[in-house]
């Protein structure tokens, strides 16, 4: 169930309470978010679109701890994230967040299979156990025989595939999608959403993605619109929205 | 363990450019290496010089003689175990560029007084039944290919004429920095052959005392026993007397040390800049890191690391080449007999190397760790 009135239950993975972001630029006050609520449940496919500027990566970097806002609250999973120190953020991150790039943000000196491993390597994790986890994400992917190829020897679809792949292989709390196709063509975009719905119909994931394109918005299970620094529900297209677990 | 193929494999990112960098620090250390082994050569007697051993030479300057009957005055002033004497020849064999040092020595204390000079007893044996017997070091002996039984001819220049000796024994140094370049041959050969200009006069004295705490007491008593006579003494410990030997050809440790403070400054300018560059064009990437749970201290050692990294692989090829130049010999033909760098020398150098390596890396490895992810993942 996804809310953005502000009255959602107490037991929403995702919880946001009056969640203001301003930006200073030069004399210039920037409020781009503003008293903003939402909520999320576990197993949830939300989309977020609005025109440029509107706050949807600003939003999509407060709910992965990637910044802290000017004020209101982010709790995920219990976890009141909007009070943690710089470390236990960092730390929070690793646990529970897969981040997805438009730009896909591999590291070009290092093969799929180490990309892959790299939120692996903050574990405790044997190396075989870690081989064994990597293996497993490629598989999901479907890349497993590319494994030990590099960024430049992939297309733009694979090395996404790849970036997923590095998302999911910690099984972390929720994924953060920001423009996941904005890079591809359709069929590879197409694809890439294909994965995604997969990620949350077969392996449940929680998915919130921020995206300009509405066809992949129509993938989601609820539409939210960012207009003015504030939520508005755009609807429910999925067959199983607001209903899922 | 688990994280160096992250900093491995930015070395491979940009390979002429790490190939550049380790290029600097390679051609750096071995020039540092090559101005060890030149401060080696010039201080060679502070290294190898006896705690225990005092210099007497002429106060007016070390070319002028003293007597020969010095030698048992000396041996009576209390705290002295034993004196021997030295006499430079200062000939030329074949040609004046082939230089090394000849001195007429006293057979009975000499090989007493340095134990560190390793000779055969036969050898020794067959050289003091010869009076044109010759001892040479075994770098000499290479470096002229001599043998036992060979017959040298040398030209003198102090003392006239031709002087053949009979090459009776090849010595050794105990230790890698004892000069085995040496030419050694009897005093009274020397003395009898010149009767009449240097008879009874010896180049200077070698002291050896009883203990090295009473050197510079015993020195004292040496110069006051002789003070007010026509051959005056300034005496100093062996150490003393090589350092003042070495500064006859101005401060070459300065100098030395000069041009590597220059040179480990621009290195540290040109593999800062690199690092700086490094860091700046995978902000990103950097940023990715951050992003998945990898903290900023995590990723401030990270790319300290590389920089070290670079410093050590650059360091150590430099030093090995500068080593592996010196098992060569000494380029100049004699003007360095010690020619070699020492280990001391060698972990001074890598310290050196990673020490700019930190400094290099430290800057760009701080502004990684202060990196803000939002800000980064915006950046192009």
């Amino acid at each position: 169930m996804v809310r953005v009135d502000g009255n959602g239950s107490g037991n929403s993975l995702v919880r946001v309470r009056g969640l203001d972001k301003k930006y200073q630029r030069g004399s210039e006050e920037i409020h781009v978010l503003q008293g903003l609520n939402l909520d999320v449940d576990a197993g949830d496919f939300v989309a977020f679109m609005g025109p440029s500027g509107s706050g949807k990566t600003t939003l999509l970097n407060l709910l992965g701890g990637l910044d802290l806002p000017t004020n209101g609250t982010i709790t995920v999973a219990g976890d009141e994230i909007t009070h943690l120190s710089g470390g236990k953020l960092t730390s929070w991150r690793a646990r529970h967040v897969g981040f997805i790039f438009q730009m896909y943000n591999l590291i070009p000196v290092l093969t799929a299979f180490q990309n892959v491993e790299l939120p692996l390597l903050l574990t405790r994790l044997s190396k075989s156990e870690r081989k064994q986890h990597v293996e497993t994400a490629l598989q999901v992917v479907g890349l497993a025989d590319r494994m030990h190829h590099y960024p430049r020897q992939l297309s733009g679809g694979q090395e996404q595939r790849v970036a997923i792949a590095r998302a999911i292989v910690a099984d972390p709390t929720f994924l953060l999608c920001d423009e996941p196709t904005g890079d591809l063509d359709r069929k590879s975009a197409d694809e890439i959403m294909d994965l995604i719905d997969r990620l949350v119909e077969e392996h449940r994931k929680t998915v919130l993605l921020v995206t300009h394109d509405p066809v992949a918005a129509a993938r989601a299970h609820t539409l939210l619109h960012l207009e003015k620094g504030v939520l508005v529900e755009a609807g429910k297209v999925g067959s199983s929205a607001g209903g899922r677990p | 363990m688990k994280y160096l193929h992250l900093i491995v494999a930015n070395l491979f990112r940009k390979k002429i450019r790490t190939t550049l960098t380790l290029g600097s620090f390679a051609v750096a250390l071995f020039l540092f290496g090559l101005l060890a082994i030149v401060r080696g050569a010039f201080n060679q007697g502070l290294d190898v010089a006896g705690s225990n051993r005092l210099i007497v030479i002429n106060k007016v300057s070390l070319i002028q003689p003293l007597p020969v009957a010095y030698q048992e005055r000396l041996e009576r002033i209390p705290g002295i175990k034993l004196v021997t004497h030295n006499n430079w020849f200062g000939g030329i064999y074949q040609d004046p560029k082939n230089f090394f040092a000849q001195l007429a020595i006293d057979d009975d204390t000499f090989h007493s007084i340095y134990p560190e000079f390793v000779i055969p007893d036969d050898q020794w044996k067959a050289y003091k039944e010869d009076r044109e017997g010759a001892i040479v070091g075994v770098k000499l002996a290479q470096r002229f290919g001599w043998k036992v039984g060979d017959r040298i001819p040398i030209k003198g220049t102090i003392f006239p004429g031709t002087w053949e000796f009979n090459l009776r024994a090849i010595y050794t140094g105990k230790r890698p920095a004892d000069d085995t370049t040496q030419f050694w041959f009897h005093y009274k050969y020397l003395e009898e052959r010149e009767n009449t200009y240097w008879h009874g006069l010896v180049g200077w004295y070698v002291v050896k005392v009883d203990s090295a705490d009473n050197s510079v007491r015993i020195a004292k008593a040496i110069d006051t026993t002789f003070a007010n006579s026509p051959w005056e003494t300034k005496t100093d410990t062996e150490q003393a007397f090589a350092a003042s030997f070495a500064k006859q050809m101005g401060n070459i440790s300065f100098l030395i040390m000069s041009i590597g403070a220059v040179v480990f400054f621009t290195l540290l300018l040109v593999a800062g800049n690199t690092m700086a560059i490094a860091v700046r064009e995978r902000i990103r990437e950097l940023a990715v890191l951050k992003a998945v749970g990898f903290s900023d201290i995590f990723v401030l050692v990270l790319v300290v690391f590389e920089s070290l990294l670079v410093a050590a692989i650059g360091g150590a090829v430099g030093l090995t080449l500068a080593k592996l130049l010196t098992l060569r010999g000494d380029p100049t033909g004699g003007l360095l007999p010690f020619f070699y760098l020492p280990t001391q020398a060698m972990a001074v150098g890598a310290v050196l190397a990673l020490a700019v390596g930190l400094a290099a890396g430290i800057w760009p490895a701080y502004s990684a760790g202060r990196l803000k992810v939002v800000d980064a993942l915006r950046s192009v």
